[in-house]
Protein backbone atom coordinates (compact mmCIF):
# COMPACT_ATOMS: atom_id res chain seq x y z
CA UNK A 1 0.00 0.00 0.00
CA UNK A 2 1.40 3.32 -1.02
CA UNK A 3 1.75 6.11 1.52
CA UNK A 4 -0.30 9.22 1.78
CA UNK A 5 -0.38 11.99 -0.73
CA UNK A 6 -1.33 15.56 0.04
CA UNK A 7 -4.19 17.12 -1.88
CA UNK A 8 -4.57 20.86 -2.04
CA UNK A 9 -7.40 22.59 -3.85
CA UNK A 10 -6.88 26.33 -4.16
CA UNK A 11 -9.16 28.95 -5.67
CA UNK A 12 -8.70 32.71 -5.91
CA UNK A 13 -11.06 33.04 -2.95
CA UNK A 14 -8.96 30.79 -0.77
CA UNK A 15 -8.09 27.18 -0.11
CA UNK A 16 -10.93 24.67 -0.20
CA UNK A 17 -9.27 21.39 0.65
CA UNK A 18 -5.97 20.53 2.26
CA UNK A 19 -5.80 16.90 3.29
CA UNK A 20 -3.62 13.82 3.24
CA UNK A 21 -5.23 10.99 1.37
CA UNK A 22 -4.51 7.69 -0.32
CA UNK A 23 -5.65 8.47 -3.81
CA UNK A 24 -6.80 11.45 -5.84
CA UNK A 25 -8.88 11.22 -9.00
CA UNK A 26 -9.13 14.31 -11.19
CA UNK A 27 -10.81 15.18 -14.50
CA UNK A 28 -7.92 16.06 -16.83
CA UNK A 29 -8.83 17.71 -20.08
CA UNK A 30 -7.53 14.66 -21.96
CA UNK A 31 -9.15 12.19 -19.64
CA UNK A 32 -9.63 11.37 -16.00
CA UNK A 33 -6.52 10.41 -14.11
CA UNK A 34 -5.65 9.07 -10.70
CA UNK A 35 -2.65 9.98 -8.60
CA UNK A 36 -0.99 7.87 -5.94
CA UNK A 37 2.06 8.70 -3.94
CA UNK A 38 5.22 8.74 -6.03
CA UNK A 39 3.60 10.01 -9.19
CA UNK A 40 5.86 11.49 -11.86
CA UNK A 41 5.72 15.29 -11.89
CA UNK A 42 2.78 16.05 -14.09
CA UNK A 43 0.95 19.14 -15.19
CA UNK A 44 -2.41 19.22 -16.90
CA UNK A 45 -5.44 21.36 -17.50
CA UNK A 46 -8.74 20.26 -16.01
CA UNK A 47 -12.20 20.28 -17.42
CA UNK A 48 -15.42 20.76 -15.50
CA UNK A 49 -15.82 17.82 -13.20
CA UNK A 50 -15.19 16.37 -9.80
CA UNK A 51 -12.04 15.69 -7.91
CA UNK A 52 -12.46 12.59 -5.81
CA UNK A 53 -10.35 11.48 -2.93
CA UNK A 54 -10.60 9.12 -0.04
CA UNK A 55 -11.58 10.81 3.20
CA UNK A 56 -10.47 9.83 6.66
CA UNK A 57 -13.09 7.16 7.22
CA UNK A 58 -12.43 5.58 3.85
CA UNK A 59 -15.48 7.30 2.42
CA UNK A 60 -15.22 8.98 -0.95
CA UNK A 61 -15.23 12.78 -0.89
CA UNK A 62 -16.06 14.88 -3.91
CA UNK A 63 -15.05 18.42 -4.84
CA UNK A 64 -16.57 20.16 -7.81
CA UNK A 65 -14.14 22.12 -10.02
CA UNK A 66 -15.08 24.38 -12.88
CA UNK A 67 -11.91 23.80 -14.85
CA UNK A 68 -8.43 24.98 -14.03
CA UNK A 69 -5.24 23.03 -13.83
CA UNK A 70 -3.49 20.54 -11.62
CA UNK A 71 0.08 19.83 -10.76
CA UNK A 72 1.04 16.44 -9.43
CA UNK A 73 4.29 15.92 -7.59
CA UNK A 74 5.44 12.69 -5.96
CA UNK A 75 4.00 13.68 -2.60
CA UNK A 76 1.52 16.37 -3.43
CA UNK A 77 -1.29 17.30 -5.82
CA UNK A 78 -2.13 20.94 -6.23
CA UNK A 79 -5.33 21.89 -8.00
CA UNK A 80 -5.78 25.49 -9.09
CA UNK A 81 -9.39 26.09 -10.00
CA UNK A 82 -11.28 29.27 -10.76
CA UNK A 83 -14.01 27.97 -8.56
CA UNK A 84 -14.38 24.82 -6.53
CA UNK A 85 -16.83 23.58 -3.94
CA UNK A 86 -17.22 20.55 -1.78
CA UNK A 87 -20.42 18.70 -2.45
CA UNK A 88 -21.93 19.97 0.77
CA UNK A 89 -21.15 23.59 -0.13
CA UNK A 90 -22.87 23.61 -3.48
CA UNK A 91 -25.59 26.23 -3.64
CA UNK A 92 -28.55 24.47 -5.24
CA UNK A 93 -30.60 27.59 -5.72
CA UNK A 94 -27.79 29.38 -7.46
CA UNK A 95 -26.99 26.45 -9.70
CA UNK A 96 -30.66 26.16 -10.70
CA UNK A 97 -30.82 29.85 -11.48
CA UNK A 98 -27.64 29.66 -13.52
CA UNK A 99 -29.06 26.73 -15.44
CA UNK A 100 -32.27 28.60 -16.23
CA UNK A 101 -30.33 31.64 -17.31
CA UNK A 102 -28.07 29.63 -19.56
CA UNK A 103 -31.01 27.79 -21.10
CA UNK A 104 -32.75 31.04 -21.84
CA UNK A 105 -29.63 32.43 -23.41
CA UNK A 106 -29.12 29.35 -25.53
CA UNK A 107 -32.75 29.43 -26.62
CA UNK A 108 -32.24 32.95 -27.91
CA UNK A 109 -29.05 32.12 -29.73
CA UNK A 110 -30.29 33.72 -32.94
CA UNK A 111 -29.61 37.08 -31.34
CA UNK A 112 -26.22 38.47 -32.25
CA UNK A 113 -25.23 39.31 -28.68
CA UNK A 114 -25.45 35.78 -27.41
CA UNK A 115 -22.12 34.35 -26.50
CA UNK A 116 -22.89 30.77 -27.34
CA UNK A 117 -19.71 29.24 -25.97
CA UNK A 118 -19.97 30.99 -22.64
CA UNK A 119 -23.62 30.19 -22.20
CA UNK A 120 -22.90 26.58 -22.97
CA UNK A 121 -20.06 26.53 -20.45
CA UNK A 122 -22.31 28.10 -17.82
CA UNK A 123 -24.95 25.49 -18.51
CA UNK A 124 -22.39 22.70 -18.23
CA UNK A 125 -21.21 23.99 -14.91
CA UNK A 126 -24.71 24.31 -13.50
CA UNK A 127 -25.77 20.89 -14.73
CA UNK A 128 -22.66 19.29 -13.38
CA UNK A 129 -23.20 20.83 -9.96
CA UNK A 130 -26.81 19.68 -9.78
CA UNK A 131 -25.93 16.26 -11.05
CA UNK A 132 -23.21 15.86 -8.49
CA UNK A 133 -25.60 16.79 -5.73
CA UNK A 134 -28.24 14.32 -6.82
CA UNK A 135 -26.05 11.33 -7.40
CA UNK A 136 -23.45 12.14 -4.79
CA UNK A 137 -20.62 11.50 -7.23
CA UNK B 1 -15.62 89.06 17.76
CA UNK B 2 -17.96 86.14 17.41
CA UNK B 3 -20.90 86.11 19.74
CA UNK B 4 -21.33 83.33 22.25
CA UNK B 5 -24.20 81.81 20.34
CA UNK B 6 -22.17 81.65 17.10
CA UNK B 7 -19.28 79.85 18.72
CA UNK B 8 -21.60 77.41 20.38
CA UNK B 9 -23.30 76.53 17.10
CA UNK B 10 -19.96 76.10 15.45
CA UNK B 11 -18.75 73.75 18.18
CA UNK B 12 -21.88 71.66 17.79
CA UNK B 13 -21.37 71.47 14.05
CA UNK B 14 -17.75 70.38 14.32
CA UNK B 15 -18.66 67.75 16.89
CA UNK B 16 -21.25 66.31 14.51
CA UNK B 17 -18.73 66.24 11.70
CA UNK B 18 -16.41 64.41 13.99
CA UNK B 19 -19.04 61.79 14.68
CA UNK B 20 -19.38 61.18 10.97
CA UNK B 21 -15.67 60.99 10.24
CA UNK B 22 -15.18 58.67 13.16
CA UNK B 23 -17.95 56.38 11.96
CA UNK B 24 -16.47 56.37 8.47
CA UNK B 25 -13.12 55.53 9.91
CA UNK B 26 -14.54 52.55 11.69
CA UNK B 27 -16.49 51.37 8.67
CA UNK B 28 -13.35 51.62 6.56
CA UNK B 29 -11.40 49.71 9.18
CA UNK B 30 -13.83 46.82 9.16
CA UNK B 31 -14.01 46.77 5.37
CA UNK B 32 -10.25 46.85 5.25
CA UNK B 33 -10.11 43.72 7.31
CA UNK B 34 -12.38 41.99 4.83
CA UNK B 35 -10.33 43.19 1.88
CA UNK B 36 -7.12 42.07 3.49
CA UNK B 37 -8.61 38.66 4.18
CA UNK B 38 -9.50 38.40 0.49
CA UNK B 39 -5.96 39.31 -0.44
CA UNK B 40 -4.58 36.71 1.93
CA UNK B 41 -6.91 34.10 0.49
CA UNK B 42 -5.75 34.90 -3.00
CA UNK B 43 -2.04 34.86 -2.29
CA UNK B 44 -1.50 31.07 -2.30
CA UNK B 45 -3.31 30.79 -5.61
CA UNK B 46 -1.28 33.58 -7.19
CA UNK B 47 1.98 32.21 -5.85
CA UNK B 48 1.35 28.72 -7.15
CA UNK B 49 0.11 30.09 -10.43
CA UNK B 50 3.23 32.14 -11.02
CA UNK B 51 5.42 29.22 -10.11
CA UNK B 52 3.74 26.96 -12.64
CA UNK B 53 3.66 29.66 -15.27
CA UNK B 54 7.33 30.40 -14.76
CA UNK B 55 8.37 26.81 -15.19
CA UNK B 56 6.14 26.40 -18.22
CA UNK B 57 7.42 29.53 -19.88
CA UNK B 58 10.90 28.07 -19.78
CA UNK B 59 9.77 25.05 -21.71
CA UNK B 60 7.32 26.47 -24.17
CA UNK B 61 8.29 28.22 -27.37
CA UNK B 62 7.81 31.91 -27.84
CA UNK B 63 5.09 31.39 -30.38
CA UNK B 64 2.95 29.41 -28.02
CA UNK B 65 0.30 32.07 -27.87
CA UNK B 66 -0.56 35.24 -29.76
CA UNK B 67 -0.77 36.92 -26.37
CA UNK B 68 3.01 36.72 -26.11
CA UNK B 69 3.74 38.41 -29.39
CA UNK B 70 4.27 42.17 -29.26
CA UNK B 71 2.84 44.13 -32.17
CA UNK B 72 5.39 45.80 -34.37
CA UNK B 73 3.47 49.00 -34.66
CA UNK B 74 1.52 50.20 -31.69
CA UNK B 75 -1.23 52.59 -32.69
CA UNK B 76 -3.91 52.00 -30.13
CA UNK B 77 -3.45 51.24 -26.48
CA UNK B 78 -6.00 50.43 -23.87
CA UNK B 79 -5.81 51.29 -20.21
CA UNK B 80 -7.63 49.62 -17.37
CA UNK B 81 -7.95 52.31 -14.74
CA UNK B 82 -8.84 51.16 -11.26
CA UNK B 83 -10.12 53.84 -8.90
CA UNK B 84 -12.67 53.90 -6.15
CA UNK B 85 -16.36 54.69 -6.51
CA UNK B 86 -16.48 57.08 -3.63
CA UNK B 87 -14.45 59.98 -2.44
CA UNK B 88 -13.36 61.07 1.02
CA UNK B 89 -10.25 58.97 0.91
CA UNK B 90 -7.53 61.58 0.76
CA UNK B 91 -5.33 61.76 -2.30
CA UNK B 92 -6.08 58.18 -3.29
CA UNK B 93 -8.02 58.79 -6.48
CA UNK B 94 -6.14 61.95 -7.33
CA UNK B 95 -2.83 60.10 -7.44
CA UNK B 96 -4.23 57.31 -9.59
CA UNK B 97 -5.77 59.78 -11.97
CA UNK B 98 -2.59 61.80 -12.12
CA UNK B 99 -0.75 58.66 -13.19
CA UNK B 100 -3.34 58.06 -15.89
CA UNK B 101 -3.09 61.66 -16.99
CA UNK B 102 0.67 61.47 -17.45
CA UNK B 103 0.34 58.24 -19.36
CA UNK B 104 -2.42 59.61 -21.55
CA UNK B 105 -0.38 62.68 -22.40
CA UNK B 106 2.72 60.67 -23.17
CA UNK B 107 0.85 58.38 -25.55
CA UNK B 108 -1.11 61.15 -27.22
CA UNK B 109 2.12 63.02 -27.87
CA UNK B 110 3.39 59.96 -29.68
CA UNK B 111 0.24 59.92 -31.79
CA UNK B 112 -1.16 56.83 -30.13
CA UNK B 113 -4.84 56.50 -29.44
CA UNK B 114 -5.80 55.65 -25.89
CA UNK B 115 -9.04 54.11 -24.72
CA UNK B 116 -10.13 53.16 -21.24
CA UNK B 117 -11.84 50.50 -19.21
CA UNK B 118 -12.87 51.94 -15.89
CA UNK B 119 -13.25 50.22 -12.61
CA UNK B 120 -14.66 52.80 -10.26
CA UNK B 121 -16.66 55.95 -10.69
CA UNK B 122 -13.93 58.48 -10.00
CA UNK B 123 -11.80 57.32 -12.91
CA UNK B 124 -14.81 57.17 -15.16
CA UNK B 125 -15.82 60.72 -14.31
CA UNK B 126 -12.32 61.86 -15.11
CA UNK B 127 -12.40 60.07 -18.47
CA UNK B 128 -15.69 61.72 -19.28
CA UNK B 129 -14.31 65.11 -18.42
CA UNK B 130 -11.24 64.69 -20.60
CA UNK B 131 -13.31 63.11 -23.37
CA UNK B 132 -11.21 59.99 -23.38
CA UNK B 133 -13.06 57.10 -25.01
CA UNK B 134 -14.49 54.68 -22.46
CA UNK B 135 -14.94 51.18 -23.79
CA UNK B 136 -16.16 49.55 -20.64
CA UNK B 137 -17.05 50.63 -17.16
CA UNK B 138 -17.63 48.63 -14.04
CA UNK B 139 -19.03 50.43 -11.05
CA UNK B 140 -19.68 49.09 -7.58
CA UNK B 141 -16.81 46.63 -7.69
CA UNK B 142 -13.77 48.27 -6.19
CA UNK B 143 -14.26 48.55 -2.45
CA UNK B 144 -17.09 46.07 -2.43
CA UNK B 145 -17.34 42.33 -2.47
CA UNK B 146 -16.49 40.74 -5.78
CA UNK B 147 -15.48 37.34 -7.05
CA UNK B 148 -12.93 36.09 -9.51
CA UNK B 149 -15.56 36.00 -12.24
CA UNK B 150 -15.49 39.80 -12.41
CA UNK B 151 -11.85 39.64 -13.38
CA UNK B 152 -12.29 36.79 -15.81
CA UNK B 153 -15.25 38.38 -17.57
CA UNK B 154 -13.53 41.67 -18.01
CA UNK B 155 -10.21 39.98 -18.76
CA UNK B 156 -11.84 38.05 -21.56
CA UNK B 157 -13.07 41.30 -23.08
CA UNK B 158 -9.55 42.70 -22.95
CA UNK B 159 -8.11 39.62 -24.64
CA UNK B 160 -10.80 39.65 -27.32
CA UNK B 161 -10.05 43.31 -27.95
CA UNK B 162 -6.38 42.55 -28.32
CA UNK B 163 -6.89 39.57 -30.59
CA UNK B 164 -9.26 41.36 -32.95
CA UNK B 165 -6.81 44.27 -33.03
CA UNK B 166 -9.09 46.82 -31.43
CA UNK B 167 -5.97 47.72 -29.50
CA UNK B 168 -2.33 46.72 -29.64
CA UNK B 169 -1.36 46.94 -26.01
CA UNK B 170 -3.20 46.82 -22.73
CA UNK B 171 -2.02 48.49 -19.55
CA UNK B 172 -3.42 48.54 -16.11
CA UNK B 173 -3.21 51.32 -13.57
CA UNK B 174 -4.00 50.35 -10.03
CA UNK B 175 -3.00 51.17 -6.53
CA UNK B 176 -0.53 48.96 -4.81
CA UNK B 177 -1.08 48.29 -1.16
CA UNK B 178 2.23 48.45 0.68
CA UNK B 179 1.13 49.21 4.19
CA UNK B 180 -1.60 51.00 6.06
CA UNK B 181 0.16 54.30 5.55
CA UNK B 182 1.52 53.70 2.08
CA UNK B 183 -0.29 53.02 -1.15
CA UNK B 184 0.94 54.20 -4.50
CA UNK B 185 -0.23 53.95 -8.10
CA UNK B 186 1.48 51.49 -10.42
CA UNK B 187 1.29 51.05 -14.16
CA UNK B 188 1.79 47.63 -15.71
CA UNK B 189 1.60 46.24 -19.20
CA UNK B 190 -0.53 43.13 -19.19
CA UNK B 191 -1.03 42.36 -22.89
CA UNK B 192 1.08 41.36 -24.75
CA UNK B 193 2.35 39.37 -21.84
CA UNK B 194 5.89 40.56 -21.17
CA UNK B 195 8.51 37.82 -21.29
CA UNK B 196 7.98 35.80 -18.18
CA UNK B 197 11.10 35.73 -16.14
CA UNK B 198 11.55 32.89 -13.85
CA UNK B 199 11.29 34.35 -10.42
CA UNK B 200 14.44 34.59 -8.48
CA UNK B 201 13.75 31.59 -6.41
CA UNK B 202 14.24 31.99 -2.75
CA UNK B 203 13.76 28.31 -2.26
CA UNK B 204 16.85 26.23 -2.85
CA UNK B 205 17.40 24.96 -6.34
CA UNK B 206 16.65 21.37 -5.44
CA UNK B 207 13.05 21.79 -6.47
CA UNK B 208 13.92 23.14 -9.86
CA UNK B 209 14.97 19.97 -11.67
CA UNK B 210 11.66 18.51 -10.65
CA UNK B 211 9.74 21.27 -12.31
CA UNK B 212 11.81 20.95 -15.43
CA UNK B 213 10.87 17.31 -15.77
CA UNK B 214 7.14 17.78 -15.64
CA UNK B 215 5.07 15.71 -17.96
CA UNK B 216 2.60 17.98 -19.62
CA UNK B 217 -0.80 17.19 -20.92
CA UNK B 218 -1.57 18.57 -23.46
CA UNK B 219 1.77 19.86 -24.79
CA UNK B 220 3.63 22.67 -22.97
CA UNK B 221 2.70 25.09 -25.73
CA UNK B 222 -0.97 24.31 -25.46
CA UNK B 223 -0.84 24.43 -21.70
CA UNK B 224 0.79 27.81 -21.83
CA UNK B 225 -1.80 28.97 -24.32
CA UNK B 226 -4.44 27.94 -21.83
CA UNK B 227 -2.72 29.47 -18.84
CA UNK B 228 -1.88 32.86 -20.31
CA UNK B 229 -5.45 34.16 -20.42
CA UNK B 230 -5.84 33.00 -16.85
CA UNK B 231 -2.66 34.83 -16.01
CA UNK B 232 -4.30 38.01 -17.21
CA UNK B 233 -7.37 37.35 -15.06
CA UNK B 234 -5.11 36.68 -12.11
CA UNK B 235 -3.32 39.97 -12.61
CA UNK B 236 -6.57 41.84 -13.02
CA UNK B 237 -8.06 40.25 -9.94
CA UNK B 238 -5.02 41.00 -7.89
CA UNK B 239 -5.05 44.60 -9.14
CA UNK B 240 -8.68 44.95 -8.07
CA UNK B 241 -8.02 43.43 -4.68
CA UNK B 242 -5.04 45.70 -4.12
CA UNK B 243 -7.00 48.76 -5.17
CA UNK B 244 -9.89 47.87 -2.87
CA UNK B 245 -7.60 47.33 0.06
CA UNK B 246 -5.74 50.55 -0.68
CA UNK B 247 -8.99 52.47 -0.91
CA UNK B 248 -10.09 51.37 2.53
CA UNK B 249 -6.68 52.01 4.00
CA UNK B 250 -6.55 55.45 2.42
CA UNK B 251 -10.02 56.28 3.66
CA UNK B 252 -9.17 55.09 7.12
CA UNK B 253 -6.11 57.31 7.27
CA UNK B 254 -7.96 60.28 5.81
CA UNK B 255 -10.83 59.91 8.24
CA UNK B 256 -8.47 59.45 11.13
CA UNK B 257 -6.80 62.74 10.21
CA UNK B 258 -10.17 64.41 9.84
CA UNK B 259 -11.22 63.22 13.28
CA UNK B 260 -8.03 64.60 14.76
CA UNK B 261 -8.55 67.90 12.96
CA UNK B 262 -12.05 68.04 14.45
CA UNK B 263 -10.61 67.53 17.91
CA UNK B 264 -8.21 70.41 17.37
CA UNK B 265 -10.98 72.65 16.13
CA UNK B 266 -13.23 71.87 19.05
CA UNK B 267 -10.38 72.69 21.38
CA UNK B 268 -9.70 76.04 19.74
CA UNK B 269 -13.36 76.91 19.55
CA UNK B 270 -13.91 76.02 23.20
CA UNK B 271 -11.07 78.35 24.07
CA UNK B 272 -12.64 81.11 22.01
CA UNK B 273 -15.99 80.37 23.60
CA UNK B 274 -14.60 80.60 27.11
CA UNK B 275 -12.80 83.82 26.31
CA UNK B 276 -15.97 85.33 24.91
CA UNK B 277 -17.93 84.19 27.93
CA UNK B 278 -15.33 85.65 30.26
CA UNK B 279 -15.36 88.92 28.37
CA UNK B 280 -19.14 89.09 28.65
CA UNK B 281 -19.04 88.48 32.37
CA UNK B 282 -16.34 91.07 32.87
CA UNK B 283 -18.33 93.60 30.87
CA UNK B 284 -21.42 92.91 32.93
CA UNK B 285 -19.54 93.23 36.20
CA UNK B 286 -18.09 96.53 35.05
CA UNK B 287 -21.61 97.73 34.31
CA UNK B 288 -22.87 96.73 37.73
CA UNK B 289 -19.89 98.18 39.54
CA UNK B 290 -20.15 101.36 37.47
CA UNK B 291 -23.89 101.63 38.26
CA UNK B 292 -23.31 101.09 42.00
CA UNK B 293 -20.56 103.74 42.05
CA UNK B 294 -22.86 106.20 40.27
CA UNK B 295 -25.68 105.60 42.80
CA UNK B 296 -23.32 106.16 45.72
CA UNK B 297 -22.45 109.39 43.97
Amino acid sequence: MAGKIRLEVVTPEGGIVNVDTDIVMAPGSLGEFGVLQGHTPFLTTLKIGTIRYKGDGGSEECVFVSGGFAEALPDKVTVLAESAERTCDIDVGRAREALERAKKRLAGQGEPDTDFIRAKAAMDRAMYRLNLLETGR
Amino acid sequence: MATLKDVQTKIGAVKKTKQITKAMNMVAASKLRGAQANMDGFRPYAAKFNEVLGSLAEKAGEDASPLLRPREEVKKVHVVLCTSDRGLCGGFNASLILRAQLFLKEKLDQGIEVSFTNFGKKGRDWCRKTNAPIINQHLGIVGGVFGFNVASTSGRNLIDGFLDETYDEVYIINSEFVSMAKQFPVLKKIIPVPPIEHEETETPDETKPFLAEHLCEPSPDELLGDLLPRNIYVQLYSALLETSTSEHAARMTAMDNATKACDDMVENLTLAYNKARQAAITAELMDIVGGAEALKG
